[in-house]
């Protein structure tokens, strides 16, 4: 021990010595530095396990998963994949009881895995055949299946597969405080942005009915039929849907292995009888199940992730429930670090809709820190459709999310946005405008107050209001205390405040449209239209996998963006037009009119000086364009270019082209046009070059390309350089640094269309015009 | 209840067939308004699902070839009349080592059978207390 602590003592030493170094200057051990580059990226904190069928971590097959199989005795199954009718575990009994269709199972299984998985992305081979032969399918044989299937087969065979037509997508509303104010405001906030559903939970259990009341009025504020969810204690959860708060239910977990489910304290029996209770309080529901579940408590059997998630699923069907919230869940982190670990969650996902559930398609638990997976999860779902695309994209910050993290969470919900524009791709949300969600977020603030009024519940101050309705996070707000949110919850609790009471509190206090709205939503379980596969409402009509069942049979059918929610989709905000560069430009005008003169005199003519350099301006510089994309005001930069020709011992000449606005073609032609055979060109928005007379256009001296990053400094070294060329030196080149910023990204558009005012201005072969450049006043 | 099965055609009911959907105590749909709860006609118990409406969907998830779904809409029309206590209590009882014997399951199944006439869910808890004998399931856990 003592030896170890004197090495200690040494390392200590040598760490703090080379601390004190600059980092690059550090002795290294023999390595590449670009694995320690690597060692700081977010995705390092990804951790990634080795595929090991026997510890259960194998995504597609493992060597313990079962050969499919069936066989019959006297009409009913006698074996399935390998397993004897006499030693079926309960999950296989309940399977073969009531998903298995004997019949179709004869038929089914006998046609081989691979032609099933051919016709899975046969556009000619219509969802409701392939939907009649999964019933004679056991699990086995459905995960033989789709593990034909590559990600891209599997995404197409979702698309074609899944139940509802129209796409939809989930939300959380949640946030760290509980705080009531502000989950009205999200939930309001949500509904704006167009989510389907949203989904609640609480960080202190107690608060789940302050939770659900507030999260009720505010999802009432703008549309109607938001359905509502409060994930909660099976009890509590299915009597605050008794009280009308709620109308989903989606935390009824079911496992692919027989001590997974009874640890999960079930049997399919329990979760069946479930099903029907909740269906008996007109509630809609849908099961959970997702790879990694049966790995995360112990007993995976040593079967693949797909195998075990293909059992849950038939079990699902089997029970009757509509859907199911599927693919991973909060098993998905797991299922990530083994080989093909996305690509099960998505063939698990369609094993679901092949089996005609409703798919929440999971997409919610971050399953990685890398912002590339994430965008790379998303992808197939955004392009393919999904019933719910998220089962809880995260609407509030990640911070704020009572459920962890999602997949995508409030901070990057713009991205999301922006993707469904890229790929004109419905991923069910709808950009909103920040006067909208002002308005929206306000409005429920002041509803869901006024029912605590009128409950004599609290008395929210101006402030807490304020401070609710413009913080991005709870961080930012000044709100209930703790106490306050569990007295109002249990209060609520003990009246047996219930959704009538809210919708009468509402009405009373001036609250009628947010009212309606609420008995819209509870009045839906009258006829328990909305329990059927797949519905959610709509323009105040339900949709369902039986009004709007996708009937996608190639290109032309199939859900379709229409011109309407095309163009919901694309208006992001802000969005460049060619009328506001023109106005952004046109503010700088005057001042640049105060700076330089530009006076035409005349065609231009070849110089005799040796010392002549001629700059050659674009048609619409200082015209109708008055400074760079880097900011610069354009007689600042000619200033600049004469300055530095000047330094450099030539005479600066300005000559604009009227023939052309390329930089490549003005520079050629100031420089045929300058005594000493070379010229600068430079467009209005910075881009510069030098050239020289005897050259091909495209072959110059030196160029500037990044004019955003551009500085005046640059210019007037390209004035000295220019100069050095006429005088028949070699200049050192000038580098404007870079440090790879996606320049295109952020100048692109605005460029094309600065360009595009350039170009405009141009006339074939219209002549070289003489500029005499007076600078006014001092330099800027 | 009509003597034709519903079809799909008939879907969503509250639109395409509102004659047909109406609270336990007879109300219409058109019934069911904000003035309606304002002035106290309209309670929580107009707007619960009846074992009717649940029969109705149950037709027409047939139809659409949902079978099993069918099968749980009629097991939930049979449990719409099952106070919420009752509910629970045969819900915990179903939970793994709860009952520690199938005489448990099979009294909870007599009186749903017997009090709310829920054959179906009946026969599905005593087919449960079976399975549970055979899994060995009758043992407490805590």
């Amino acid at each position: 021990m003592k030896g170890v602590t004197l090495d200690l003592v040494a390392i200590t030493r040598r760490i703090e010595e080379s601390a004190a170094m600059p980092e690059n200057m550090r002795p290294h051990a023999n390595r590449w530095r670009r694995f320690s580059d690597w060692d700081d990226r977010p995705l390092r904190l990804d951790k990634f396990a080795v595929e090991d069928a026997a510890s259960g971590f194998s995504a597609f097959t493992s060597p313990y998963d079962p050969k499919p199989g069936v066989t019959l005795a006297s009409g009913r199954i006698d074996s399935m994949d390998g397993v004897l009718a006499r030693d079926f575990d309960m999950i296989d009994i309940f399977i073969a009881r009531y998903h298995l269709d004997p019949q179709v199972a004869i038929e089914a299984m006998a046609i081989p895995s691979l032609e099933i998985a051919r016709m899975l992305v046969d556009m000619n081979v219509p969802r409701t055949e392939l939907v009649r032969l999964s019933r004679g399918m056991t699990p086995a044989k459905l995960a033989e299946v789709v593990s034909h299937l590559s990600s891209l087969e599997i995404a197409f065979a979702y698309g074609k597969m899944r139940a509802r037509q129209t796409p939809g997508n989930q939300a959380h509303v949640t946030n760290a405080k509980d705080d009531p104010l502000q989950m009205a405001a999200d939930a309001a906030t949500a509904v704006a942005f167009g989510f389907d559903e949203i989904e609640t939970t609480m960080r202190v259990a107690r608060n789940a009915w302050s939770n659900a009341v507030a999260c009720a009025v505010g999802a009432a504020v703008g549309r109607w039929g938001t359905l509502f969810q409060c994930s909660s204690e099976e009890a509590e959860e299915l009597k605050i849907g008794m009280a009308g708060f709620t109308s989903y239910a989606e935390t009824v977990s079911v496992y692919g292995t027989e001590k997974s489910f009874i640890d999960g304290d079930d049997t399919p029996w329990s979760k069946a009888f479930l099903a029907a209770a909740y269906a008996s309080r007109g509630i809609k529901m849908r099961c959970t199940s997702g790879a990694g579940s049966e790995l995360l408590m112990g007993f995976h059997d040593r079967k693949s992730l797909l195998y075990l998630e293909a059992r849950c699923l038939c079990l699902q069907r089997a029970m009757g429930v509509q859907g199911t919230q599927n693919g991973g869940i909060d098993g998905a982190p797991v299922t990530c670090t083994v080989p093909g670990g996305m690509r099960e969650l998505m063939a698990e996902n369609l094993i679901a809709v092949w089996l005609d559930l409703e798919c929440a398609s999971g997409n919610d638990a971050r399953a990685t820190e890398s912002e590339i997976r994430v965008g790379a999860k998303i992808l197939p779902y955004l392009v393919a459709g999904s019933d719910l695309i998220c089962s809880g994209f995260g609407s509030i910050l990640k911070y704020d999310n009572s459920f962890n993290a999602s997949l995508l969470n409030g901070e990057e919900l713009e991205d999301y946005l922006v993707l469904q524009r890229d790929f004109e791709a419905d991923g069910g949300l709808t950009p909103v405008g920040e006067t909208e969600i002002m308005e929206v977020r306000s409005r429920a603030v002041d509803a869901i107050s006024a029912v605590l009024e009128e409950f004599g519940l609290a008395q929210p101050t101006a402030d807490m209001k304020q401070s609710v309705i413009a913080a991005s996070g709870s961080d930012e707000t000044r709100t209930f205390s703790g106490r306050d949110i569990a007295l109002i919850s249990e209060t609520i609790k003990e009246r047996a405040i219930t959704i009538i009471d809210v919708i009468k509190a509402l009405a009373r206090r001036g609250f009628e449209k947010e009212a309606e709205n609420l008995l819209n939503l509870v009045r839906l379980r009258i006829s328990g239209d909305y329990l059927q596969t797949s519905a959610v409402v709509r323009n105040g009509r339900v949709v369902s996998a039986i009004n709007d069942p996708n009937d996608y049979r190639g290109p032309g059918t199939g859900y379709r963006l229409s011109d309407r929610r095309r163009e919901e989709i694309v208006s992001i905000r802000d969005v460049l037009t060619r009328a506001e560069v023109l106005r952004a430009e046109a503010i700088h005008k005057p001042a640049e009119a105060a700076r330089v003169l530009y006076s035409a005199i005349g065609p231009a003519v070849v110089g005799g000086d040796k010392r002549d350099v001629v700059i050659g301006i674009s048609p619409a510089f200082g015209v109708k364009l008055f400074q760079t994309v880097a900011g610069h005001p354009l007689s600042a930069v000619l200033r600049a270019l004469f300055v530095g020709i000047a330094e450099g011992g030539c005479t600066a000449r300005v000559v604009r082209m009227r023939h052309t606005a390329d930089t490549s073609f003005l520079g050629l032609s100031a420089a045929r046009l300058a005594g000493s055979g070379i010229g600068i060109g430079i467009q209005a928005k910075g881009t510069a070059v030098i050239h020289q007379r005897d050259r091909l256009p495209h072959h110059n001296l030196e160029l500037f390309s990044n004019s955003p990053i551009t500085k005046l400094e640059h210019y007037k070294r390209m004035g000295a350089n220019a100069a050095a060329y006429a005088l028949g030196e070699m200049p050192e080149p000038i580098i404007v640094p870079t440090r790879g910023e996606a320049m295109g990204s952020r100048y692109h558009a605005r460029v094309s269309l600065i360009y595009a005012i350039e170009t405009e201005m141009t006339s074939e072969g219209a002549a070289p015009e003489e500029i005499d450049v007076t600078f006014l006043g001092a330099p800027t | 209840m009509s003597s034709r099965p519903l079809s799909i055609a008939d879907y969503p009911l509250a639109e395409k067939r509102p004659e047909l959907v109406e609270t336990k105590a007879g109300k219409g749909l058109d019934e069911i308004t904000l003035d309606g709860i304002l002035s106290g006609g309209v309670t929580l118990d107009d707007l619960r699902i009846t074992a009717d409406a649940l029969r109705q969907q149950a037709e027409i998830a047939r139809a659409a070839g949902r079978d099993t779904l069918a099968a749980n809409f009629e097991r939930g029309a049979e449990l719409v009349d099952v106070p919420q206590d009752v509910l629970m209590q045969v819900y915990e009882l179903l939970r793994p080592g709860r009952a520690t014997s199938k005489d448990e399951l099979s009294a909870a199944a007599k009186t749903l059978r017997d009090n709310y006439g829920a054959e179906n869910v009946a026969a599905f808890i005593e087919e449960a207390a079976e399975v549970y004998e055979r899994r060995a399931l009758f043992k407490p856990r805590f």
